[in-house]
């Protein structure tokens, strides 16, 4: 494993990138700090500006207007870097796949490592995803 | 309540339908709609809800909300305007809240409302292909006509 | 507004602690705020149009997508429109578990503003302990409907899933628990003497002003403006229980907190009455709607952020709605901002959009700019920051702590 992949699992700094989600997903990942489920224990915080981030958590379609905008993320945060699609959205589309605002899904965009689906996925499940990649991970 | 608007707005009620006596819609005349909303508006006291821009097969037809709370009562203006060139005044200066519906039914519905302060895109790209109305019934639901 | 002002601002460091994208400019002289500018569609999914394409039945789980914490309002609003349509009376049991959906609802929204607010300020403390409390409001989500958001529950004509009798007791000693806990953070809120001297006088909306930009729900309730659809136009089981439409006069951020943690108590009070109504009683819970005639509809609701307004038009032979208008509440409150944030100072901007409630994620991209030199001076952590520094100074000058904190020690 190189020093770099080392270092990255080592505590995870996460930067939520949302575009054009339902705002559920988001508000599950902000439940992931608060006391019940409180994922600081396992050394990971969001971070406030991807250019300090390890892992993106994208939720949404990814609509029109803000594509530009999930690229540009993409481009400053430093690599090598982990993209998780958080929600159904993210990783299909779901319900609004047909819609004339539909950019994504996410993985058209930008590479997409791990998928959490669900409408929304319950906070256990968003770190059970996080951490079977980890442990896949090499 | 529905007396009184009958009373204050007279002939300038071209049709009324009563669905239920909480759902109220009467047409007007394009000409009238800037008195008929200063009357239920300023004088009467409504609060205005919203507007629903619908594309038909042969008009364009804006319905505007508005509420009589103390009563429950919703009251739609219903107003049509022609095909070829949807237009219409602007309610900015009686309403300052309305502006950004406007905006938003000029360009998902492209309906244009003259004397609107700033009629530019809000909800779409600013490079949004020109004549492409996305709520309009000829184009696609993946925005492609 | 002054076209060689605009600056296209990259969408900036996305805060972790919000989540829709929406846009505002600010333009400055100074400390104080001279004009303001909303920019929306990083969100706009065209749900309208989708609508259009998509069976009745359908359009119940596509509107519940509109947004996650009102994931039940949207539906309430698209069914009662369809009743309207159609002229249905939907059965008794069915409406009081509409309403428990709703209030429930309702508790976990405000609670969550709450906490937010509490963070805007530089009180984390209070943002934990209302999404600690939040928790077991999820739970008995969880436990009705199946899932933590996005519960499904409705369906025209009634409601999908019925309340079982062994679930009542249950729920009833989880929501006495949380009534507790609300009543314990609303004292610590209120009676604190930094969140009085941050929160009083700053953001103040008039009458005139909520009459202009048509706004609803607690926002106009704080002003005074009296309205409530759930006792103006009542739907579900509210017109079968008995509680008050909370109201306050000053119209300030600090207002707006109290009007929403007080009606946390009126919606538990509806909530256990809705559970005595229905415990240990059998009865339909939807009625057969077998076809959607020709014409319109419209129904509304009264969501944790005030109206929600939903116009459906039918043409008795399609399967899907001709058109179906939707207007959520933060559509009308955050117009607001024009008349609450100019001629206050940069700190305050930010609590006062949070004190609309634009689901809280209409907040995020704030670029501040400075009137003269054309460029971006603040984004929205050090506006936070810039907040956080304002209540540490306010707290200085008052030179004792406040209750809050005595609390905890």
């Amino acid at each position: 494993m190189s020093l770099k992949l080392k270092a990255l699992k080592k505590s995870l700094w996460v930067y939520h990138v949302s575009g054009g989600s339902c705002n559920n997903c988001d508000i599950e990942i902000l439940d992931l700090l608060t006391p019940r489920f409180d994922v600081e224990r396992f050394g990971i915080i969001l971070a406030a500006s991807p250019r300090h981030a390890d892992v993106l958590l994208c939720t949404g379609i990814v609509n029109k207007k803000c594509v530009e905008r999930v690229k540009e993320v993409y481009q400053q945060t430093p690599k090598p870097c982990v993209v998780v699609a958080v929600g159904t959205c993210s990783c299909s589309g779901g319900i609004f796949r047909d819609g004339y605002q539909m950019a994504g899904p996410l993985d058209k965009i930008i590479p997409v490592d791990v998928y959490i689906p669900g409408c929304p996925p319950k906070p256990e499940s968003i770190i059970a995803g996080i951490v079977k990649f980890l442990k896949e991970l090499k | 309540m529905i007396e009184n608007i009958k009373e204050r707005l007279k002939d300038k009620i071209k049709e009324i339908k009563i669905h239920n006596e909480r759902r109220v819609y009467l047409t007007i005349d394009r000409k009238d709609l800037k008195d008929v909303v200063n009357i239920i508006f300023n004088e009467l006291g409504a609060r205005y809800q919203i507007v629903t821009g619908i594309e038909n097969f042969d008009k364009f037809e804006l319905l505007y909300h508005f509420s009589f709370d103390k009563q429950g009562l919703i009251i739609s203006l219903r107003t049509f305007l022609d095909k070829e060139n949807p237009e219409i005044e602007s309610l900015t200066s009686i309403i300052p809240g309305i502006s950004y519906i406007e905006r938003e039914v000029w360009e998902l519905l492209g309906i244009n409302f003259i004397g609107h302060p700033n009629l530019k895109h809000f909800l779409l790209r600013e490079d949004w292909p020109e004549n492409l109305y996305p709520l309009r019934k000829g184009v696609k639901k993946d925005g492609r006509k | 507004m002054v076209e060689n002002r605009k600056v296209i601002v990259p969408i900036g460091p996305y805060h972790p602690l919000l989540e829709e994208p929406e846009y505002f400019q600010l333009y400055c002289d100074g400390e104080e705020v001279v004009d303001a500018e909303w920019i929306a569609g990083y969100n706009h999914r065209g749900i309208e149009k989708l609508s259009e394409s998509k069976h009745y039945d359908q359009v119940t789980f596509l509107v519940e997508r509109i947004c996650g914490i009102c994931s039940t309002s949207h539906p309430i609003a698209y069914c009662n429109s369809i009743e309207d349509l159609c002229g249905i009376e939907i059965p008794e049991r069915a409406k009081y578990i509409r309403s428990i959906i709703g209030e429930l609802e309702r508790l976990h929204s405000h609670l969550l503003w709450v906490g937010l607010a509490g963070h805007f300020l530089g009180y984390n403390t209070v943002f934990m302990w209302a999404w600690k409390y939040r928790e077991p409001i999820l739970d008995m989500f969880e436990m009705i409907t199946g899932n933590r958001n996005h519960y499904a529950m409705l369906r025209i004509g009634g409601v999908r899933r019925d309340i079982e009798d062994e679930d009542v007791p249950i729920l009833k000693k989880t929501l006495s628990e949380i009534k507790d806990k609300v009543k314990m953070l609303t004292e610590a809120v209120l009676d604190d003497p930094v969140l009085s001297a941050r929160l009083k006088g700053v953001g103040i909306l008039t009458k005139d002003d909520i009459k202009n930009y048509g706004a609803v729900g607690p926002v106009a309730r704080a002003s005074g403006v009296d309205i409530d659809v759930r006792r103006d136009d009542p739907y579900a089981a509210y017109n079968l229980v008995e509680w008050k439409v909370i109201t306050t006069e000053n119209g300030d951020v600090f207002d707006k907190a109290v009007v929403r943690l007080l009606e946390c108590f009126e919606s538990i009070k509806i909530i256990e009455q809705c559970l005595d109504a229905i415990y240990g009683k059998k009865g339909e819970i939807w009625k057969e709607v077998r076809e959607i005639i020709e014409g319109e509809g419209i129904g509304h609701h009264e969501a944790p952020r005030g109206e929600v307004f939903h116009y459906v038009r039918s043409d008795g032979n399609t399967t899907s709605p001709v058109r179906h208008k939707i207007r959520a509440p933060s559509y009308v409150n955050i117009p607001t901002f024009k008349a609450s944030c100019i001629g206050e100072t940069i700190s305050d901007v930010c609590i006062i959009l949070a004190g609309v409630d634009p689901c809280y994620c209409c907040t995020e991209r704030i670029a501040v700019y400075d009137k003269d030199k054309n460029k971006k001076v603040y984004d929205f952590d050090q506006l936070i920051k810039k907040s956080i520094e304002k209540t540490e100074k306010i707290k200085k000058e008052l030179g004792k702590e406040g209750k809050l904190w005595k609390h905890l020690l």
